[in-house]
C-alpha cells in the first residue's frame, strides 16, 4: 500500500513531541538530495532536446515497437498473475493442505531474490536444453529469445502483488458471509459474483495495476531471457540502456521521461485505487 | 474467475470436494513452475561440478572482489536508509504540517520508477553529460562509474523500504507511550530510545533486511551507474551477468546461489518477525 493512503485521516496531535526540526532537516535533506534533485536533473536534461528532438526521439519505429512489445507482455503477465494470484489467495485463505505454510512463504520469494538472477535460472529453466524447455521445444514453443520469455520474466517478478493484496481482504472477509448468502439459496457462482468479488475488487485491482507497473518497468530478468532482438523482443528499458551504450543520451534522456511518466501515472493510479479500497474497508465495517 | 467461485464454505473437517482438490491441485503445479524449479535450478547447476569446482568459482577474484563490493554498499546504504526511514516515520506519524502527503508520495517515488530510470537520473545529475558534471569535472571529481555511484543509486532505489514499514505501525500504536515518557520528565531522546524503539523493533529490523536484500539485489540501477569495470566497480548481480556472457555458466550460478541465500534468509526473517507479532 502507498504511503500517501497509510496517513491518511488521524487525529490531530498538537507538536507535544520533541523532534519535529530534526526529523523534518533529516527527511527533507535526504529526500531534496537522494529522490527531488536527480528527478530534476533528467527532467532538465529531456527538456534541453526540444520538442522536435524529443518528439523524433520518443515516436521513432524502434521506439515504439517497445512500447508495444512491453505494453502486451505486460498486460499478458498482469492477466495471467491476476487469475494466478486470485488462486493462490483463494487456496491459502480457505483451505487447508500440506505445504500451505510453505507456499506462502514462498509466494513473496520473487520479491527477495534478484532480478538478475531471477532471469539466469528462468533462461535456464526454459532455454533450448532446459528442465523444461527441452519438452516444449518438440512442440514448438520458445520461451527463450522470444516474447514468451518476456512474459515469464514479468510474470514471476511481479507474482506476489496480486497474492498479498487479495489474502487479507479474504481474511477480514471470512466465510461467514459466504455461509450467509449460501443459506439464503444463492448458487456458489452468484455467492462469489454478489458477495465475494465486490468486497475483493478494490484490492484486486490495485494488486493487478502495482504488478502492471512493475512488469513495465523490469528489466534484470528480461536482460538475461529476451536475449535484445530489436522490433521482437526489446523492451523499453532496454532500449534506454542501449542508448546509453551508443552514448546517445538525448535519446536515453527522452525514453527514459516516458518511463518515468508511466511510473507517475501509476503512483497516481494505485494512491486513487488504495484510497477507495480504504474508503470501502471503513464503509463495510 | 469462474475457478474461483466454487466451495464458498469454508471447509475444515469434511471431505474435500473435487473442486476444492482441484483448485489446491492448479496452484500447486502452479507454485512448482513458477517458484520451486526456478530455486532449484540455481542450487543443482551451482553444485553440479562438485564443491570444490563451487568454491573455486566463489573464491574467483572478481567474483569475491564483487561479493566484497555488495557487501561494503548493503553496509553503507543499509544504517543510512534506517535513520532516514525512522526519522520520516517519526515525522509524517507524530506531527501533522502541510505537505505531509506530498511528502509520503514522493518518498514513495523509487518504488515505482523502474531501475533503469534510476540509473539514468543519477547519469544527468553526476555524469559528464548531467547538471552537475561540467562543476564536479572542474574539481576534478568522479561519482560515476565509482563505488561512490553504487551507493548513491542503492540510496535511491531502497528509499521507501524502512519507512513503509515503519509508518503504518507507528500509525496505529499513537503516540501515547511517548506522551506518557515525557510528561514523565523523559528527554526527547530517551524517550525514543526506551519506548519508541522497543515498539518498532521488529517491523525496523523487518525492514532493514528488506533494504539490504534490495541493495544486495539491485542490477538495473546499478549497471546504469557503475560501468561495470571488472575487479572494481562490479557488484555480485552485474558478476552474474558478466559471467553469463562470457559462458560460464557454472560460475555464474555460484554466484547466483549466494545471493539466492541471502533471499530466502529474508524470507525466513519475513515468517520468524510475523510468528513473533502473532504471539505478542
Amino acid at each position: 500500500m502507498s504511503l500517501a493512503v497509510m496517513t491518511r485521516s488521524r487525529p490531530a496531535t498538537r507538536r507535544v513531541l520533541p523532534g519535529f526540526g530534526l526529523t523534518m532537516g533529516i527527511t527533507l535533506l535526504y529526500v531534496t538530495l537522494i529522490i527531488l534533485l536527480p528527478v530534476l536533473a533528467m527532467v532538465l536534461k529531456t527538456t534541453e532536446l526540444g520538442w522536435a528532438e524529443y518528439w523524433r526521439q520518443i515516436s521513432q519505429p524502434r521506439a515504439i515497437a517497445t512500447y508495444q512489445i512491453t505494453l502486451t507482455a505486460a498486460l499478458a503477465a498482469t492477466v495471467f498473475n491476476a487469475l494466478f494470484g486470485l488462486l493462490l489467495a483463494w487456496v491459502l485463505v480457505r483451505y487447508e493442505f500440506p505445504g500451505k505454510r510453505l507456499l506462502d512463504m514462498l509466494v513473496d520469494f520473487p520479491f527477495a531474490l534478484p532480478t538478475a538472477v531471477a532471469g539466469l535460472a528462468l533462461v535456464t529453466v526454459l532455454g533450448r536444453n532446459g528442465w523444461i524447455g527441452q519438452f516444449l521445444e518438440p512442440l514448438g514453443i520458445q520461451f527463450a529469445f522470444a516474447l514468451p520469455g518476456v512474459i515469464m520474466a514479468m510474470a514471476f517478478t511481479s507474482l506476489p502483488f496480486v497474492v498479498r493484496s487479495v489474502q487479507p481482504v479474504l481474511e477480514d472477509l471470512g466465510p461467514e458471509f459466504e455461509e450467509a448468502a449460501a443459506s439464503l439459496g444463492a448458487t456458489r457462482w452468484q455467492t462469489f459474483s454478489r458477495v465475494i468479488w465486490p468486497q475483493i475488487t478494490p484490492a484486486f485491482l490495485s494488486g493487478s495495476v502495482l504488478c502492471f507497473a512493475r512488469s513495465m518497468s523490469e528489466f534484470g530478468a528480461i536482460v538475461f531471457i529476451a536475449g535484445n532482438l530489436p522490433f521482437r523482443t526489446e523492451v523499453t528499458s532496454l532500449l534506454v540502456f542501449i542508448r546509453l551504450e551508443e552514448y546517445n543520451y538525448g535519446a536515453a534522456a527522452a525514453l527514459a521521461s516516458v518511463l518515468l511518466a508511466v511510473a507517475f501515472i501509476t503512483l497516481f493510479l494505485t494512491n486513487i485505487l488504495q484510497a477507495w479500497q480504504v474508503r470501502y474497508a471503513d464503509r463495510s465495517r | 474467475m469462474q475457478t474461483v467461485a466454487v466451495n464458498p464454505t469454508a471447509p475444515r473437517k469434511h471431505k474435500r470436494s473435487g473442486a476444492e482438490i482441484g483448485l489446491i491441485g492448479l496452484a500447486l503445479l502452479g507454485a512448482v513452475v513458477m517458484l520451486g524449479v526456478p530455486i532449484s535450478v540455481i542450487f543443482v547447476y551451482a553444485f553440479r561440478a562438485g564443491i570444490e569446482v563451487y568454491l573455486a568459482n566463489i573464491l574467483e577474484p572478481n567474483t569475491l572482489h564483487a561479493i566484497g563490493l555488495t557487501v561494503m554498499t548493503a553496509l553503507i546504504v543499509v544504517p543510512i536508509n534506517i535513520v532516514f526511514g525512522v526519522a520520516a516515520a517519526w515525522l509524517v506519524t507524530r506531527f501533522r504540517f502541510p505537505g505531509r502527503k506530498l511528502l509520503t508520495t514522493i518518498i514513495d517515488i523509487p518504488f515505482s520508477v523502474s531501475p533503469i530510470v534510476a540509473g539514468v537520473i543519477y547519469l544527468f545529475l553526476y555524469g559528464a553529460q548531467g547538471l552537475f558534471g561540467p562543476l564536479l569535472a572542474d574539481l576534478g571529481i568522479r561519482i560515476m562509474f565509482t563505488p561512490i555511484a553504487i551507493v548513491l543509486v542503492s540510496m535511491f532505489v531502497t528509499a521507501p523500504f524502512v519507512a513503509r514499514e515503519l509508518i503504518p505501525l507507528m500509525q496505529t500504536q499513537g503516540s501515547e507511550d511517548e506522551e506518557a515518557a515525557l510528561s514523565l520528565g523523559a528527554k526527547g531522546f530517551q524517550t525514543f530510545w526506551y519506548v519508541t524503539l522497543p515498539n518498532i523493533r521488529w517491523a525496523l529490523l523487518y525492514g532493514a533486511v528488506l533494504c539490504n536484500a534490495r541493495v544486495m539485489g539491485e542490477f538495473g540501477a546499478v549497471s546504469v551507474v557503475s560501468g561495470a569495470i571488472r575487479g572494481r566497480t562490479n557488484t555480485l548481480p552485474l558478476q552474474i551477468e558478466l559471467l553469463f556472457n562470457d559462458l560460464n555458466v557454472t560460475g555464474a550460478f555460484a554466484a547466483a546461489s549466494t545471493l539466492t541465500v541471502i533471499a530466502l534468509l529474508t524470507m525466513l526473517v519475513k515468517v520468524a518477525l510475523e510468528s513473533r507479532r502473532v504471539h505478542r
